[in-house]
């Protein structure tokens, strides 16, 4: 009964978040600064992550398959794929999960808590298109390239450590080229925008309808990251059956 | 002026206002009094729409607020200011951004335009030379005075007010006092004020409505108060023995 409650409420949520903007340019920037605390702020966990993501998996499998009858170049098509298909979308966007969510959730919930938001609301402000709109917009355009971009990261990383591990650069490049399905770029960027409005989208509605003080918003904190990431992990199966 | 006529409000069963009346008048401090828990905040929440009320009626300038479309009510809360108890300022802009938001979102004013109408916000409330603090980096009556200053910077035909003088020492609460009255003479504003800050009953209460329990127990100006026969009221009033001692005396005085 709980949950149905909750759906009903980011519903509404969701809904009220879509009508016109008092002020366009006052969006737009509040879209750039929320991109630029996702994208830029984001920017080196996701980086580092996907890079030592992409070398652990090449020394792993390096291990595994070198020595054997397989061919070193497939350490490339290996990496590539996990990189492309699994880990960068996923991983990342569990990252994000915890780094984003958690940061809006107790954003929003602190500006309830301390009436920033009913002071909006006393101008006349649709809080819910200011405040949730933004950063559901900002996180749809800043994630994509930043799962692009880890997914690059992953393979560098992993081309590092297959050098280090004896397989020549030109063997996993040779990989990497080798039989490239265009359309798995195309089930990673889907992934990223999907999980990117589920991560968002969570975290604000658990943030902005806290109730109570500060140990209220640490709950919905720790809410946002915990289903956030749930919501990321189930949704990647669905995609996975539906696209595959 | 805001006319409320048996406005009623409730949360599940428990029922918090119990038919409220009464007018608040333009270019004058309404003061609501009442002990914690006696409705206080319901009241003015329900008063600028954050709460919808569960019966009665609320006119602002005789237009049936609950009968305003959605437009009309984003109109009228462009005519609103409102002073939180804890300022509401948003934490991420400066002074001088958040005096400057409602300005951005509402007008298409130029920059040097709305430049000088956050100045002289600003000046208004004494606050010149914080410009480019944070909310942070400034004191709680510095906070309240950039609050009183965001409120205003739209010219307001209403400001509410919750409990302005709440954690202030009372210099600096007799200063916000001082500021709210002559703002609202200065700009024939309905400003409507909950308090339980004694000294603002006293010094600015030119029409105290008094809540006890959910009603209102009691309504007149800061004079009156000294001579109520009220009970709930005057227990609420002078809590203290000195205060009861003040009474006696002013008492014997107006004898």
């Amino acid at each position: 009964m709980e949950i149905l409650a909750s759906l009903g409420k980011y519903a509404i949520m969701l809904r009220r978040m879509i009508s016109r903007p008092e002020n366009m340019r006052m969006y737009w920037r509040e879209v750039l600064r929320q991109m630029n605390n996702i994208g830029v702020g984001s920017l080196v966990i996701v980086g580092i992550i996907s890079f030592f993501t992409g070398a652990v998996t090449a020394v792993q499998f390096a291990a595994q398959l070198l020595g054997g009858w397989f061919p070193p170049y497939l350490l490339g098509f290996i990496i590539r794929d996990s990189m492309i298909i699994e880990l960068a979308p996923t991983l990342s966007s569990l990252v994000l999960a915890g780094k984003v969510g958690s940061n809006m959730a107790s954003e929003l919930g602190t500006m309830r808590i301390s009436e920033q938001i009913d002071a909006l609301e006393i101008m006349g402000i649709n809080s819910t298109a200011y405040l949730v709109a933004p950063k559901i917009i900002a996180s749809l355009i800043i994630v994509p390239p930043l799962i692009i971009l880890s997914a690059y990261l992953g393979i560098y990383g992993g081309l590092l450590a297959a050098t280090y591990a004896g397989v020549a650069p030109e063997m996993f490049i040779k990989g990497l080229r080798y039989m490239f399905d265009p359309y798995n770029v195309f089930v990673m960027q889907v992934k990223a925008v999907v999980f990117a409005f589920l991560i968002t989208s969570v975290a604000c509605f658990y943030g902005y309808y806290v109730e109570g003080g500060a140990l209220e918003i640490g709950r919905a904190s720790t809410k946002a990251v915990v289903n956030g990431s749930i919501l990321v992990v189930f949704f990647d199966y669905i995609i996975a059956v539906l696209l595959t | 002026m805001i006319t409320v006529r048996d406005l009623k409000k409730a949360f599940g069963d428990k029922e918090v206002l119990k038919g409220i009346s009464t007018v608040f008048e333009a270019g004058k401090t309404n003061l609501i009094i009442g002990t914690s828990g006696s409705g206080k905040t319901v009241f003015i929440k329900c008063l600028v729409g954050l709460f919808e009320p569960t019966g009665g009626s609320i006119h602002y300038d005789n237009e049936a607020f609950s009968k305003m479309s959605r437009k009309e009510k984003k109109q009228l809360r462009q005519k609103i200011g409102m002073l939180f108890q804890g300022s509401a300022l948003f934490d991420s802009m400066t002074v001088q951004e958040n005096v400057l938001f409602p300005l951005n979102m509402f007008t298409n004013w130029t920059t040097k335009e709305k430049m000088d109408r956050v100045n002289f916000c600003l000046e208004r409330v004494n606050l010149i030379g914080a410009n480019d603090k944070y909310p942070g980096e400034i004191s709680g009556g510095m906070m309240k005075r950039v609050g009183i200053a965001r409120s205003i910077v739209l010219n307001p035909k209403y400001l509410f007010c919750d409990e302005p003088n709440s954690g202030l020492d009372p210099q600096t609460s007799i200063l916000i006092d001082e500021l709210l009255t002559s703002i609202t003479r200065d700009y024939n504003i309905t400003t409507i004020i909950n308090t339980h800050d004694m000294n603002s009953v006293m010094g600015m209460g030119e029409k105290v409505v008094f809540l006890h329990k959910g009603y209102k127990e009691w309504e007149g100006n800061s004079k009156e108060i000294l001579r109520s026969k009220n009970q709930a009221l005057n227990d609420f009033i002078f809590a203290s023995e000195f205060l009861k001692e003040l009474r006696r005396g002013a008492g014997k005085y107006m004898d």
